[in-house]
């Protein structure tokens, strides 16, 4: 019997305790905000500079940083289950037209317009990441994170004299950083060693998230070609063009110049075989650099690498657009401290912070003084890059469409498919996928 | 005649009551975990439903199946799984059944031995993808081909060649999984009596008689319930495939059913196709495991 009331009142004594340590939702929900990221340096900084939000209000804000190949598929998963885990939610530029429609993100128009100075703001960067549909006017979201593939290269080999006069004997024009993908070609071509264990490039060839996709698409559209017609969104004709195969044709000749196992790279791969002096150039988002300028990360040329923007095709310029929208859960508990949070990170005394920490800006002003251009090597670049900015289809069905992209643009690099099947293939799937989304009943 | 009336409980719960009371909370459970989502997952299969959107889901009758059938990348990604099933699960019946013959005697340290041989079946499959991502993944640094390159005129794409991609992962999931089979095996070995051995001995039968009359058919009923669970774990391949070849790579050489499924549900949420393809697979599994239950009941009628 004794045993029993002992064993009893200990129970009580751990609920009691379970209970007493537990912190009240409603402190914890009125007092905290949580922002959702991917694993990256910006959301370093963003956890940083919200530590002045934190003194200015006693909010706490924390910065949630996910991987990028789970990115996506753990905030969706949240959306279904109409999770309330995060209040803000930093999306790609592609996930507008998905959450908008899916009634995942909270349509700010209304409160931008009478809260935010819109005039401020970048306006390709409104476009990009807070506008759905393009040109209607209507927000769902604040540019966070503006940014664009670029490339970095090894200083000490462009600038060698002996390579230099190698370059010019072999290829008829100076080693310089190149303007064109021909040019890109050649340079690669010229630095692939593999007995000195060097390579040409490094480049997104993976086939995880968005990996191929953004490394190629701007290779197709300065090839002259597109993934389709925005208005009728018609396909067929468009991303099987004989300028897209061309494309696909270069870019997977490209990869010969890589490290053997290219095909796998993604922005962490591209980074650690610049940083390891296996390539001579690598293409990355320019968010991802800030690693190749510290001596920590970088010993071997934290102090010899320059920056170039994406290279010219025959047919045109168009670089891949990066960063991301700061956008309002629908299942936010804390709507109105997330609101006061977006709009105290839109002033411009908190923009410059921001940008001096290493965010890329979308505060017009910020973005285009001297100050930014010179924060960081690369920053002069990425200012560069701006004019050139292009998307990805951001309708509802973002992820079925990439997904094809992913997929075939893989086969096509391993040679499972010829560039022109693959291309046949994304067309024919592509039009499946709008047809069953109801774009052509009309 | 006095009946005796049923037992009831100082509470006056009757033997009925009181069996409902405690078969209930599990049949609740199966209901509610089991049951409705398999028939909510067949109801959504026959729509045009995406988890993600707010729409309601739309009676499209059977235009989800005739798409998947019809997709010739998705019987693609079929035979992908079935060449995969194939040599997996019969490398590691091989390499199972030959290290349960050579443990099945007695020798010094045989607990710590067995031990050894099991650790690979006992962690968590992401584990082992990433284990194996650093072993085999680098073309240049990989341990693999580091310890290969005196024979070797260049290094394995182990997770880059699409013809070696599907090697590379044959041979992790045999490295995980030959130890269950081996355990089996094992068991099955332990329980033959030594008497019908010793009669053998007696008639001079060579180890290739013993082995072929009387090891094989006292064993193999137990083999094929371990082909069995094989079997049906390799038709469900995804985690491997995810960490180790990044979601099937390179191309579609590694996409199992499964992984191309994980897609189809939780990447681009369209659910009703996913349950539709779902059913597709549950049918696959469950007439090949009919197929070996049959035989395993003949086996067991010839032992």
């Amino acid at each position: 019997m004794m045993k029993s009331v002992h064993i009893s009142l200990a129970l009580i004594l751990i609920l009691a305790l379970a209970f007493v340590s537990t912190p009240k939702a409603d402190d914890h929900q009125s007092r905290s905000l949580t922002i959702v990221w991917a694993e990256w340096d910006p959301a370093n900084y963003l956890q940083e500079l919200s530590k002045d939000f934190t003194a200015e209000t006693g909010i706490n804000v924390d910065v949630i940083q996910i991987p990028w190949p789970n990115f996506q598929d753990k905030v969706f998963t949240a959306f279904v289950g109409k999770s309330d885990l995060y209040d803000i939610v930093i999306g790609d530029s592609q996930w507008l037209g998905r959450n908008s429609q899916g009634e995942n993100y909270i349509n700010l128009t209304d409160w931008i317009n009478e809260n935010i100075d819109v005039d401020a703001i970048y306006g390709p960067a409104m476009t990009a990441f807070a506008e759905y549909p393009k040109g209607s006017g209507t927000y769902w979201a604040l540019p966070a994170e503006v940014d664009a593939a670029g490339y970095v290269y090894r200083k000490d080999l462009f600038e060698d004299p002996k390579e230099m006069a190698a370059f010019q004997e072999k290829y008829g024009y100076a080693l310089a950083p190149p303007k064109t993908y021909d040019q890109l070609r050649d340079i690669a071509e010229f630095f692939t060693r593999p007995d000195q264990d060097l390579y040409g490039i490094a480049t997104w060839y993976s086939k995880e998230y968005d990996g191929i996709t953004m490394g190629f698409q701007q290779v197709m559209w300065s090839y002259g070609g597109s993934y389709g017609d925005a208005n009728t969104y018609k396909v067929a004709g468009h991303i099987n063009s004989e300028d897209c195969a061309k494309a696909l044709e270069f870019y997977t000749d490209l990869l010969q110049f890589a490290p053997p196992d290219a095909p796998n790279y993604y922005w962490a791969e591209t980074l650690n075989a610049y940083t390891a002096g296996k390539v001579a150039m690598a293409m990355n988002y320019f968010a991802f650099l800030p690693g190749v300028v510290n001596p920590e990360t970088n010993p071997i040329s934290h102090d010899k690498s320059g920056f170039f923007i994406a290279p010219a095709g025959p047919k045109g310029h168009y670089i891949s657009i990066g960063g991301q929208g700061m956008s309002l859960s629908s299942y936010s508990k804390n709507q109105d401290l997330a609101k006061q949070y977006m709009k105290w990170f839109m002033q411009k005394p908190v923009q410059e912070k921001w940008a001096a920490l290493g965010g890329f800006t979308p505060h017009k002003e910020v973005l285009q003084s001297d100050t930014f251009k010179k924060a960081t090597p690369f920053n002069e670049a990425f200012a560069a890059s701006f004019p050139y900015l292009r998307d990805f289809w951001a309708v509802p069905e973002y992820a079925e469409l990439l997904e094809v992209c992913q997929t075939n643009w893989s086969e096509a690099i391993s040679k499972i498919k010829s560039p022109k099947e693959a291309l046949d293939n994304i067309a024919r799937k592509h039009e499946e996928i709008f047809e069953d989304a109801g774009y052509y009943d009309e | 005649m006095q009946t005796t009336p049923p037992y009831k409980t100082s509470r006056g719960m009757s033997d009925y009551q009181l069996k409902m009371a405690f078969i209930m909370p599990t049949m609740i459970l199966l209901i509610l975990m089991n049951i409705f989502p398999l028939l909510w997952s067949l109801y959504l299969s026959f729509h045009r439903y995406k988890a993600s959107m707010p729409t309601p889901a739309r009676f499209i009758g059977v235009r989800n199946y005739t798409r998947l059938l019809q997709d010739p990348e998705i019987w693609g990604y079929f035979q992908t799984t079935a060449y995969f099933v194939l040599l997996a699960v019969a490398a590691q019946f091989f390499i199972g059944f030959g290290l349960a013959l050579l443990l099945n005697r007695e020798f010094r340290y045989k607990g710590f031995v067995t031990t050894l041989l099991l650790l690979p079946m006992m962690l968590s499959p992401v584990v082992v993808g990433l284990f194996w991502r650093f072993i085999l993944y680098s073309d240049n640094s990989g341990l693999l081909n580091f310890f290969l390159s005196p024979i070797l005129k260049s290094p394995i794409g182990w997770t880059t060649d699409p013809n070696m991609a599907m090697i590379a992962v044959v041979i992790v999931d045999t490295w995980m999984w030959s130890p269950f089979m081996m355990l089996i095996a094992l068991a099955g070995l332990s329980a033959v009596p030594k008497y019908l051995y010793e009669a053998a001995d007696v008639d001079r039968a060579s180890a290739w008689f013993k082995f072929r009359w009387i090891t094989l058919p006292l064993v193999s009923p137990l083999l094929l319930i371990a082909l069995l669970f094989r079997t049906m774990d390799a038709f469900k391949m995804f985690d491997i495939v995810y960490v180790l070849t990044r979601e099937g790579g390179p191309g579609t050489a590694t996409e199992t059913v499964s992984m191309n499924l994980y897609k189809l549900a939780f990447r681009n949420f369209n659910t009703g196709k996913a349950c539709a393809m779902a059913y597709i697979l549950l049918i696959i599994i469950v007439a090949l495991s009919n197929i070996y239950v049959k035989y395993l009941n003949r086996v067991k009628g010839e032992a």
